[in-house]
């Protein structure tokens, strides 16, 4: 199986994006995505930097996805769309219908997590329009994917969201401006402030979800370490992480360790357990609320008996 | 320009056509819809019934198969699709392509509606789905302005339906994971939100309290008004601010006032949301809307919403609120 980096979901300056990416370059990891995929008023790096990063990191070894906007609304997101989907240098994650309809029987492409694509037909017409690849929605269960995975079309990939907060919901308006009561259009880029999103917690302190602009996350953090072994025998080929504002590396690092076999998944997560911006989750995996936590290791050894 | 009314029972049916709805909008019970609620929606004889109702006095009925299919019972779902096209009724309202491809190629006659939980808010998608199945209406999720629906409607040939009324989703619809993160069922997987059966109010000394499988949603003083807790629409404290509506307010989105740019524009259909309240709701809401739609089409310079209109509407709109939501830029 091969580590991804997601795209990243936060608004960072510049600098620190462009040390974040070059950092990666000799990172343990096989695939980056990148670009923009939540508000088109983020601008601290045009098309043009983003494209400059997928050089650098092509050179380096990784493969490079491009990431296209999840919600698409105005004439000037299509012609950003448009741009991306045009490129023809680098392979692209469609993150909507609208991109895959420009992507669609011209080019190889990335079916990303938010096409809610649920059962084997979706799947199969996706694949047969030129997807080589598919990211797993959020919200499917392991048992779900293996019942997909039983007869999945010939030269598809599987990838799986096995690290971070998870990117729950999209809206027209921004969260992190309405804290700040100010408009959209007038945001003043506030979830820059925010390099791991907005902790958004119930009356009683319980850390609930996370404002990331007009994105809302899950304030648990999705660790699915122990749950490798069983991947590979489903036969998930990729496995993504999502960054975050620090450590982004140490986690890198956790999951190639327990790939290459140097590591067990449990001394993986021990050493990586200081660096999660928040408490671990596993629900979705198992067929429960993606909040929930269960004991893996129990939980892989059923199945293993089942 | 068609109205579009809900109906989550017979007897709403009967109402949202008496007043004078165009379309009646309805679903299986069961969760092929995404209003799967105990004690909702339409068997087998009811629809029948439903449909010979409507069409003998000239309207249509539409089904909504809006949720995915999940993967151990796709079945399901084609057997939902082939008993709406049995029925007789006048279209489905579907947001899954692997249904769609399935409905198009068992029933080339059945005419096919892009649901509103199939995200599509620009006319690359929406136009996708036209040269692949064949849609001939797309219902647009509650997340474009005014300025960005008129420039999706210069570009596409599909009839465009937009949202009138109702209860507000402020996420796009089909891409909202919220409710199964909290309780494991949601829209696209059981068409559901905040299910009941994950829904527990306690009554404390710090006020009475919603909870949603445990995680506390909103806890309301004495003689304040408490409303179902919707998860996006409970208070919560994000930083120094502390006990107010984080995402969104609950309110009901109201474009009666918008209705002649609407009708400029081109927009074929309004439809009025709320297959889960009750047949006095329906038969309220699609009153004022026919006579809405009918004094702006007879006469679109010089209409304005009447104040009745929008206080009948307001009595039954959730948080006895309205908004214009993302139509009006502000919102945002």
């Amino acid at each position: 199986m091969k580590l991804a980096l997601g795209p990243l979901l936060y608004y960072w300056p510049r600098d620190t994006t462009l040390a974040f990416y070059a950092m990666v370059e000799s990172a343990p990891v096989d695939i980056v995505y990148l670009g923009e995929t939540v508000c088109s008023r983020r601008h601290e790096l045009r098309l043009s930097d983003w494209l400059a990063i997928a050089a650098r990191l092509r050179a380096a070894g990784k493969e490079v996805v491009l990431s296209t906007q999840v919600l698409i609304e105005s004439g000037a997101d299509v012609t950003v769309l448009h741009k991306i989907t045009r490129n023809t240098d680098f392979r692209v994650e469609a993150n909507d219908m609208g991109a895959v309809h420009c992507l669609a029987s011209k080019t190889p492409f990335v079916a990303g997590p938010h096409l809610n694509v649920y059962n084997l037909p979706t799947l199969q017409w996706l694949s047969s329009l030129g997807a080589m690849r598919w990211v797993m929605p959020l919200e499917m269960s392991r048992d779900d994917l293996a019942l997909i995975l039983r007869e999945r079309p010939a030269n598809l990939q599987t990838e799986v969201f096995v690290y971070g907060r998870m990117p729950l919901a999209f809206s027209a308006r921004c969260f992190t401006a309405r804290h700040r009561n100010l408009p959209k259009d007038d945001c003043q880029f506030s979830c820059m402030d925010y390099p791991d999103g907005l902790l958004m917690r119930t009356r009683e302190d319980e850390s609930f979800l996370v404002l990331n602009g007009t994105q809302t996350q899950s304030a648990r953090v999705q660790l699915l370490l122990a749950e490798l072994s069983d991947m590979h025998v489903l036969g998930v080929d990729v496995l993504r992480i999502s960054p975050q504002a620090t450590h982004t590396l140490e986690i890198l690092q956790a999951f190639d360790a327990v790939l290459k076999g140097n590591q067990n998944a449990a001394q993986a997560q021990q050493s990586i357990a200081a660096y999660l911006p928040g408490e671990a989750c596993n629900g979705y995996w198992y067929g429960k609320p993606g909040l929930e936590q269960l004991d893996s290791i129990k939980q892989v050894a059923q199945a293993a008996l089942a | 320009m068609e109205l579009v009314c809900p109906a989550g029972s017979l007897p709403a049916l009967k109402a949202a056509v008496d007043e004078g709805a165009d379309c009646v909008y309805l679903g299986f019970r069961d969760a092929t819809n995404a209003r799967n609620f105990a004690g909702l929606n339409f068997d087998e004889a009811a629809i029948t019934t439903g449909i010979a109702y409507a069409h003998a006095r000239g309207r249509k009925v539409l089904v909504a198969l809006n949720t995915y299919p999940q993967a151990g019972n796709v079945q399901t779902w084609h057997s939902a699709i082939d008993r709406a096209a049995a029925s007789g009724v006048d279209a489905v309202i579907l947001a899954d392509p692997g249904l769609m491809g399935y409905a198009q190629k068992q029933h080339p006659n059945l005419r096919l509606h892009l649901s509103v939980q199939g995200s599509a808010t620009n006319y690359e998608a929406i136009n996708f789905y036209y040269e692949h199945f064949g849609i001939s209406r797309a219902v647009l999720p509650r997340v474009l302005s005014m300025v960005q629906v008129e420039q999706l409607l210069e570009k596409t040939p599909v009839e465009i339906e937009v949202f009138g009324f109702g209860s507000l989703c402020v996420m796009v619809e089909g891409r909202c994971a919220l409710s199964s993160y909290v309780t494991g069922e949601a829209p696209n997987t059981h068409g559901v939100c905040s299910p009941p059966k994950a829904v527990r109010w306690q009554e404390t000394p710090l006020g009475r309290e919603s909870r949603l499988n445990g995680v506390l949603i909103d806890r309301y003083a004495p003689g304040e008004n408490a409303g179902y807790p919707t998860l996006c629409k409970g208070r919560f404290d994000v930083g120094d601010d502390h006990n107010y509506y984080a995402v969104e307010e609950p309110t009901s989105l109201n474009t009666l006032e918008l209705l002649p740019q609407l009708l400029a524009m081109g927009v074929s259909a309004i439809k009025i949301e709320g297959r889960q309240r009750s047949p006095a709701y329906v038969a309220q809401v699609t009153k004022v809307w026919r006579e809405a739609i009918d004094t702006c089409v007879a006469n679109p310079h010089r209409y304005s919403a009447k104040p009745i209109w929008m206080t009948s509407l307001d009595k039954v709109a959730e948080g006895q609120q309205h908004t214009l939501g993302a139509y009006h830029r502000p919102w945002k």
